[in-house]
Protein backbone atom coordinates (compact mmCIF):
# COMPACT_ATOMS: atom_id res chain seq x y z
CA UNK A 1 0.00 0.00 0.00
CA UNK A 2 1.33 3.49 -0.60
CA UNK A 3 2.01 5.76 2.13
CA UNK A 4 -0.72 8.41 3.06
CA UNK A 5 2.30 11.30 2.47
CA UNK A 6 -0.40 14.51 3.08
CA UNK A 7 -1.49 12.80 5.96
CA UNK A 8 1.81 11.76 7.58
CA UNK A 9 3.20 15.07 6.82
CA UNK A 10 -0.10 17.32 8.05
CA UNK A 11 0.81 14.68 11.24
CA UNK A 12 4.09 16.32 11.31
CA UNK A 13 3.13 19.90 11.42
CA UNK A 14 0.93 19.32 14.50
CA UNK A 15 3.10 17.30 16.06
CA UNK A 16 5.31 20.14 15.46
CA UNK A 17 2.54 22.78 16.98
CA UNK A 18 2.21 24.47 13.23
CA UNK A 19 0.10 27.32 13.66
CA UNK A 20 -0.01 29.03 10.70
CA UNK A 21 0.39 27.62 7.16
CA UNK A 22 0.79 29.96 4.07
CA UNK A 23 0.30 28.49 0.57
CA UNK A 24 -0.52 29.04 -2.88
CA UNK A 25 -1.86 25.97 -4.07
CA UNK A 26 -0.83 23.12 -6.48
CA UNK A 27 -2.39 20.15 -7.61
CA UNK A 28 0.35 18.04 -5.51
CA UNK A 29 -0.60 20.16 -2.37
CA UNK A 30 -4.16 19.56 -2.75
CA UNK A 31 -4.66 16.78 0.10
CA UNK A 32 -1.92 18.27 2.41
CA UNK A 33 -4.09 22.05 2.18
CA UNK A 34 -7.37 20.65 2.87
CA UNK A 35 -5.75 18.62 6.11
CA UNK A 36 -4.52 22.38 6.78
CA UNK A 37 -7.59 24.21 6.65
CA UNK A 38 -9.76 21.32 8.58
CA UNK A 39 -7.49 21.54 11.79
CA UNK A 40 -8.97 24.05 13.93
CA UNK A 41 -5.43 24.66 15.72
CA UNK A 42 -3.73 25.95 12.35
CA UNK A 43 -4.47 28.89 10.20
CA UNK A 44 -4.58 28.23 6.45
CA UNK A 45 -3.37 31.02 4.49
CA UNK A 46 -3.81 31.46 0.68
CA UNK A 47 -1.28 33.69 -0.84
CA UNK A 48 -1.25 36.09 -4.09
CA UNK A 49 2.39 34.76 -4.43
CA UNK A 50 5.08 32.61 -2.67
CA UNK A 51 6.93 36.07 -1.36
CA UNK A 52 4.16 36.73 0.56
CA UNK A 53 4.54 33.51 2.67
CA UNK A 54 8.12 34.71 3.63
CA UNK A 55 6.66 37.72 5.14
CA UNK A 56 4.03 35.95 6.87
CA UNK A 57 6.59 33.37 8.51
CA UNK A 58 8.94 35.78 9.47
CA UNK A 59 5.90 37.61 11.34
CA UNK A 60 4.69 34.77 13.11
CA UNK A 61 7.79 34.10 14.17
CA UNK A 62 8.07 37.27 15.71
CA UNK A 63 5.02 37.12 17.40
CA UNK A 64 6.10 33.67 19.03
CA UNK A 65 4.43 30.86 16.13
CA UNK A 66 5.34 28.54 14.08
CA UNK A 67 4.74 28.44 10.32
CA UNK A 68 4.85 26.32 7.02
CA UNK A 69 4.51 27.35 3.73
CA UNK A 70 3.54 25.02 0.92
CA UNK A 71 4.20 25.43 -2.78
CA UNK A 72 5.68 24.74 -6.07
CA UNK A 73 8.79 24.53 -7.36
CA UNK A 74 7.83 27.98 -9.88
CA UNK A 75 7.43 29.45 -6.54
CA UNK A 76 10.74 29.51 -5.79
CA UNK A 77 12.04 32.15 -8.39
CA UNK A 78 9.19 34.19 -6.85
CA UNK A 79 11.30 34.39 -3.35
CA UNK A 80 14.83 34.54 -3.62
CA UNK A 81 15.12 38.22 -2.47
CA UNK A 82 13.48 37.78 0.37
CA UNK A 83 15.49 34.67 1.24
CA UNK A 84 17.98 37.00 2.28
CA UNK A 85 16.51 38.44 5.30
CA UNK A 86 15.60 35.09 6.37
CA UNK A 87 19.44 34.44 6.05
CA UNK A 88 20.44 37.84 7.84
CA UNK A 89 17.41 37.56 10.61
CA UNK A 90 18.21 33.69 10.86
CA UNK A 91 14.54 33.41 10.58
CA UNK A 92 13.41 29.34 10.86
CA UNK A 93 11.77 28.36 7.80
CA UNK A 94 10.22 25.58 6.49
CA UNK A 95 8.95 25.01 2.86
CA UNK A 96 7.42 22.22 1.10
CA UNK A 97 7.38 22.28 -2.06
CA UNK A 98 6.10 20.04 -4.89
CA UNK A 99 8.58 19.77 -8.19
CA UNK A 100 7.40 20.56 -11.14
CA UNK A 101 9.41 20.23 -14.60
CA UNK A 102 10.75 16.56 -13.71
CA UNK A 103 9.79 13.05 -14.63
CA UNK A 104 6.00 13.29 -16.82
CA UNK A 105 5.89 16.81 -17.09
CA UNK A 106 3.77 17.76 -19.90
CA UNK A 107 4.25 21.87 -19.68
CA UNK A 108 7.85 22.78 -21.01
CA UNK A 109 7.02 26.09 -19.82
CA UNK A 110 7.89 24.52 -16.09
CA UNK A 111 10.89 23.14 -16.97
CA UNK A 112 14.03 25.26 -16.53
CA UNK A 113 12.37 26.70 -12.45
CA UNK A 114 11.81 23.04 -11.84
CA UNK A 115 15.53 22.26 -12.79
CA UNK A 116 16.93 24.96 -11.31
CA UNK A 117 14.69 24.80 -8.02
CA UNK A 118 17.56 23.32 -6.09
CA UNK A 119 20.64 25.46 -7.05
CA UNK A 120 17.97 28.59 -6.45
CA UNK A 121 17.77 27.74 -2.88
CA UNK A 122 21.10 26.23 -2.56
CA UNK A 123 22.62 29.62 -3.59
CA UNK A 124 20.29 31.68 -1.21
CA UNK A 125 21.65 29.59 2.25
CA UNK A 126 18.47 27.23 2.25
CA UNK A 127 19.00 23.47 3.35
CA UNK A 128 17.69 21.09 0.55
CA UNK A 129 16.37 17.94 1.53
CA UNK A 130 14.90 15.69 -1.75
CA UNK A 131 11.79 13.35 -1.16
CA UNK A 132 11.98 10.73 -4.05
CA UNK A 133 9.39 8.22 -2.86
CA UNK A 134 6.16 8.26 -0.81
CA UNK A 135 7.72 7.13 2.10
CA UNK A 136 10.17 9.43 2.52
CA UNK A 137 8.25 12.74 2.38
CA UNK A 138 7.49 12.73 6.01
CA UNK A 139 10.66 11.89 7.57
CA UNK A 140 12.45 15.13 5.76
CA UNK A 141 9.53 17.41 7.04
CA UNK A 142 10.23 16.11 10.49
CA UNK A 143 14.12 16.79 10.28
CA UNK A 144 13.33 20.02 8.54
CA UNK A 145 10.86 21.25 11.05
CA UNK A 146 13.31 20.04 13.79
CA UNK A 147 16.12 22.79 12.16
CA UNK A 148 14.53 25.26 11.70
CA UNK A 149 12.51 26.23 15.11
CA UNK A 150 15.67 24.20 17.12
CA UNK A 151 18.17 25.71 15.07
CA UNK A 152 16.89 28.35 13.31
CA UNK A 153 17.66 27.39 9.86
CA UNK A 154 16.17 27.61 6.44
CA UNK A 155 14.96 24.07 4.93
CA UNK A 156 13.02 23.12 2.05
CA UNK A 157 11.78 19.46 0.98
CA UNK A 158 11.65 18.57 -2.35
CA UNK A 159 8.72 16.57 -3.40
CA UNK A 160 9.79 15.00 -6.55
CA UNK A 161 6.79 15.09 -9.68
CA UNK A 162 6.50 10.95 -9.84
CA UNK A 163 5.52 11.04 -6.33
CA UNK A 164 2.74 13.22 -7.15
CA UNK A 165 2.12 11.50 -10.08
CA UNK A 166 0.50 14.16 -12.93
CA UNK A 167 0.98 13.03 -16.14
CA UNK A 168 -1.43 15.31 -18.01
CA UNK A 169 -2.96 18.55 -18.10
CA UNK A 170 -6.49 16.43 -18.24
CA UNK A 171 -5.52 14.48 -15.04
CA UNK A 172 -4.74 17.49 -13.06
CA UNK A 173 -7.94 19.39 -13.81
CA UNK A 174 -9.97 16.21 -13.13
CA UNK A 175 -8.23 16.46 -9.34
CA UNK B 1 -0.77 72.45 5.68
CA UNK B 2 1.11 69.84 4.14
CA UNK B 3 1.76 67.01 6.75
CA UNK B 4 6.07 66.11 7.81
CA UNK B 5 6.48 62.31 8.08
CA UNK B 6 8.52 62.44 10.91
CA UNK B 7 5.64 64.03 13.31
CA UNK B 8 3.17 61.90 11.86
CA UNK B 9 4.87 59.30 12.83
CA UNK B 10 5.89 60.45 15.70
CA UNK B 11 1.92 61.09 16.24
CA UNK B 12 1.09 57.43 15.01
CA UNK B 13 3.52 55.95 17.49
CA UNK B 14 2.63 58.55 20.62
CA UNK B 15 1.37 56.13 23.81
CA UNK B 16 2.51 52.74 22.02
CA UNK B 17 2.53 50.45 25.56
CA UNK B 18 2.28 47.11 24.17
CA UNK B 19 2.19 48.37 20.68
CA UNK B 20 3.65 45.93 17.74
CA UNK B 21 5.41 47.95 15.44
CA UNK B 22 6.86 47.08 11.62
CA UNK B 23 8.67 49.60 9.76
CA UNK B 24 9.43 48.96 6.05
CA UNK B 25 12.52 49.62 4.69
CA UNK B 26 14.25 52.83 3.35
CA UNK B 27 12.73 56.03 4.96
CA UNK B 28 10.03 54.80 7.70
CA UNK B 29 12.43 52.57 9.20
CA UNK B 30 14.21 55.83 9.91
CA UNK B 31 11.27 57.69 10.91
CA UNK B 32 10.34 55.20 13.46
CA UNK B 33 13.87 55.50 14.86
CA UNK B 34 13.83 59.17 15.14
CA UNK B 35 10.70 58.85 17.34
CA UNK B 36 12.34 56.66 19.41
CA UNK B 37 13.70 53.47 19.15
CA UNK B 38 12.00 50.54 20.81
CA UNK B 39 12.45 46.56 21.46
CA UNK B 40 8.78 46.13 20.15
CA UNK B 41 9.44 47.95 16.53
CA UNK B 42 10.54 45.60 13.61
CA UNK B 43 12.59 48.16 11.09
CA UNK B 44 13.58 46.38 7.83
CA UNK B 45 16.58 47.31 5.82
CA UNK B 46 15.72 45.06 3.11
CA UNK B 47 12.78 42.56 2.16
CA UNK B 48 10.91 45.32 -0.07
CA UNK B 49 7.16 44.58 -0.03
CA UNK B 50 7.37 42.11 2.78
CA UNK B 51 6.10 45.28 5.95
CA UNK B 52 2.58 44.63 5.74
CA UNK B 53 3.01 40.63 5.66
CA UNK B 54 5.14 40.63 8.36
CA UNK B 55 1.93 42.36 10.50
CA UNK B 56 -0.24 39.90 9.15
CA UNK B 57 2.02 37.40 10.41
CA UNK B 58 2.44 39.03 13.68
CA UNK B 59 -1.48 39.89 13.61
CA UNK B 60 -2.43 36.33 13.52
CA UNK B 61 0.30 34.73 16.41
CA UNK B 62 -0.58 37.68 18.46
CA UNK B 63 -4.55 38.20 17.88
CA UNK B 64 -4.84 39.92 21.68
CA UNK B 65 -2.29 42.74 20.75
CA UNK B 66 -2.48 45.79 18.44
CA UNK B 67 -0.17 45.46 15.76
CA UNK B 68 0.97 48.92 13.21
CA UNK B 69 2.74 48.50 9.83
CA UNK B 70 4.34 52.20 9.05
CA UNK B 71 5.57 51.66 5.26
CA UNK B 72 6.09 53.93 1.80
CA UNK B 73 4.52 53.80 -0.85
CA UNK B 74 7.02 52.55 -2.95
CA UNK B 75 7.25 49.32 -0.49
CA UNK B 76 3.72 49.00 -0.03
CA UNK B 77 3.04 48.91 -4.17
CA UNK B 78 6.20 46.48 -4.19
CA UNK B 79 3.44 44.11 -2.39
CA UNK B 80 -0.08 45.34 -3.61
CA UNK B 81 -0.98 41.29 -3.22
CA UNK B 82 -0.74 41.25 0.24
CA UNK B 83 -3.75 43.93 0.56
CA UNK B 84 -5.91 41.38 -0.75
CA UNK B 85 -4.22 38.84 1.66
CA UNK B 86 -4.78 40.82 4.32
CA UNK B 87 -8.41 41.37 2.88
CA UNK B 88 -9.41 37.54 3.10
CA UNK B 89 -7.57 37.15 6.73
CA UNK B 90 -9.71 39.62 8.45
CA UNK B 91 -7.19 40.70 11.17
CA UNK B 92 -9.27 42.68 13.48
CA UNK B 93 -5.95 43.69 15.23
CA UNK B 94 -3.71 45.12 12.49
CA UNK B 95 -3.70 48.29 11.02
CA UNK B 96 -1.55 49.52 7.48
CA UNK B 97 -0.53 53.15 7.76
CA UNK B 98 1.28 54.21 4.45
CA UNK B 99 3.67 57.11 4.37
CA UNK B 100 2.79 58.68 1.31
CA UNK B 101 5.22 61.33 -0.53
CA UNK B 102 4.64 59.68 -3.75
CA UNK B 103 8.67 59.30 -4.59
CA UNK B 104 11.02 56.10 -4.18
CA UNK B 105 12.69 57.97 -1.46
CA UNK B 106 15.88 56.36 -1.53
CA UNK B 107 17.16 56.13 -4.74
CA UNK B 108 16.72 59.75 -6.18
CA UNK B 109 13.24 61.24 -5.35
CA UNK B 110 11.88 59.01 -8.44
CA UNK B 111 7.81 59.17 -8.79
CA UNK B 112 6.00 56.21 -7.64
CA UNK B 113 2.27 55.04 -8.86
CA UNK B 114 1.00 56.79 -6.48
CA UNK B 115 2.04 59.94 -7.84
CA UNK B 116 0.30 59.08 -11.22
CA UNK B 117 -2.78 58.82 -9.55
CA UNK B 118 -2.88 54.93 -8.05
CA UNK B 119 -5.16 55.18 -4.77
CA UNK B 120 -4.30 53.10 -2.53
CA UNK B 121 -6.97 53.52 0.26
CA UNK B 122 -9.22 53.01 -2.74
CA UNK B 123 -7.32 49.59 -3.35
CA UNK B 124 -7.13 48.15 0.37
CA UNK B 125 -10.78 49.65 0.70
CA UNK B 126 -11.96 47.25 -2.67
CA UNK B 127 -9.97 44.36 -0.59
CA UNK B 128 -12.16 44.34 2.32
CA UNK B 129 -10.06 46.31 5.08
CA UNK B 130 -12.90 47.51 7.32
CA UNK B 131 -11.63 50.98 7.43
CA UNK B 132 -9.73 52.61 4.61
CA UNK B 133 -8.68 56.51 4.79
CA UNK B 134 -6.78 58.93 2.92
CA UNK B 135 -5.23 61.17 5.19
CA UNK B 136 -4.16 64.71 4.09
CA UNK B 137 -4.41 67.17 7.04
CA UNK B 138 -3.96 66.86 11.03
CA UNK B 139 -5.88 63.91 12.04
CA UNK B 140 -5.80 62.03 15.57
CA UNK B 141 -5.37 58.73 14.37
CA UNK B 142 -4.75 57.20 17.31
CA UNK B 143 -8.37 55.66 17.87
CA UNK B 144 -7.63 54.12 14.43
CA UNK B 145 -3.91 52.44 15.36
CA UNK B 146 -5.67 51.22 19.21
CA UNK B 147 -8.75 50.41 18.86
CA UNK B 148 -10.59 50.29 15.55
CA UNK B 149 -11.82 47.03 14.27
CA UNK B 150 -9.64 45.65 11.53
CA UNK B 151 -7.91 45.63 9.38
CA UNK B 152 -7.32 49.26 8.98
CA UNK B 153 -5.37 50.96 6.24
CA UNK B 154 -4.33 54.68 6.66
CA UNK B 155 -2.85 56.09 3.02
CA UNK B 156 -1.09 59.45 4.80
CA UNK B 157 0.16 62.14 1.85
CA UNK B 158 2.99 63.70 3.33
CA UNK B 159 6.02 66.34 1.83
CA UNK B 160 8.47 64.69 -0.30
CA UNK B 161 11.22 65.89 2.31
CA UNK B 162 14.70 64.64 1.88
CA UNK B 163 15.51 64.47 5.82
CA UNK B 164 18.55 63.15 7.94
CA UNK B 165 18.96 59.43 8.26
CA UNK B 166 17.93 58.27 11.86
CA UNK B 167 19.72 54.79 11.26
CA UNK B 168 18.28 51.40 13.57
CA UNK B 169 20.04 48.73 14.45
CA UNK B 170 21.80 46.50 11.49
CA UNK B 171 21.92 43.40 13.24
CA UNK B 172 19.28 41.47 11.64
CA UNK B 173 19.27 38.44 14.11
CA UNK B 174 19.40 41.52 17.01
CA UNK B 175 16.46 42.87 15.60
CA UNK B 176 14.30 39.33 15.87
CA UNK B 177 15.91 38.34 19.27
CA UNK B 178 15.16 41.31 20.86
CA UNK B 179 11.57 41.94 19.93
CA UNK B 180 10.49 38.09 20.70
CA UNK B 181 12.09 38.93 23.90
CA UNK B 182 10.35 41.82 25.06
CA UNK B 183 7.15 40.05 23.52
CA UNK B 184 7.37 37.39 26.21
CA UNK B 185 8.42 39.44 29.21
CA UNK B 186 5.35 41.71 28.24
CA UNK B 187 3.34 38.94 27.78
CA UNK B 188 1.38 36.57 31.14
CA UNK B 189 3.39 33.24 31.50
CA UNK B 190 1.67 30.73 30.66
CA UNK B 191 0.62 28.28 33.26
Amino acid sequence: MQPDWPAEVHKEFATAGVRVVGYVPDAGHKRLIELCQADKKMRAVPLTTEEEGIGLAAGAWLGGEKSVLLMQSSGVGNIINVLGMVSVCRFPLVMVITMRGQQGEFNPWQVPMGEGTPRTLETMGVAVRQAGEPQAVAAHVRLALTRAFEASAAEAVLIAQKVIGIKSFQEQRSQ
Amino acid sequence: MTLRRREVVKDLLKGRKGLLVVAGLGSTAWDITAAGDHDLSFPMWGAMGQAAMIGLGLALAQPRRRVLVITGDGEMLMGIGSLATIGVQQPKNLTVAVIDNERYGETGMQATHTAGGVDLAAIAKACGFKTSKLITKNTDLGKVVHEAIGPNFLQIKVAADKLPLVLPPKDGVHLKDRFRKALADVLPKKP
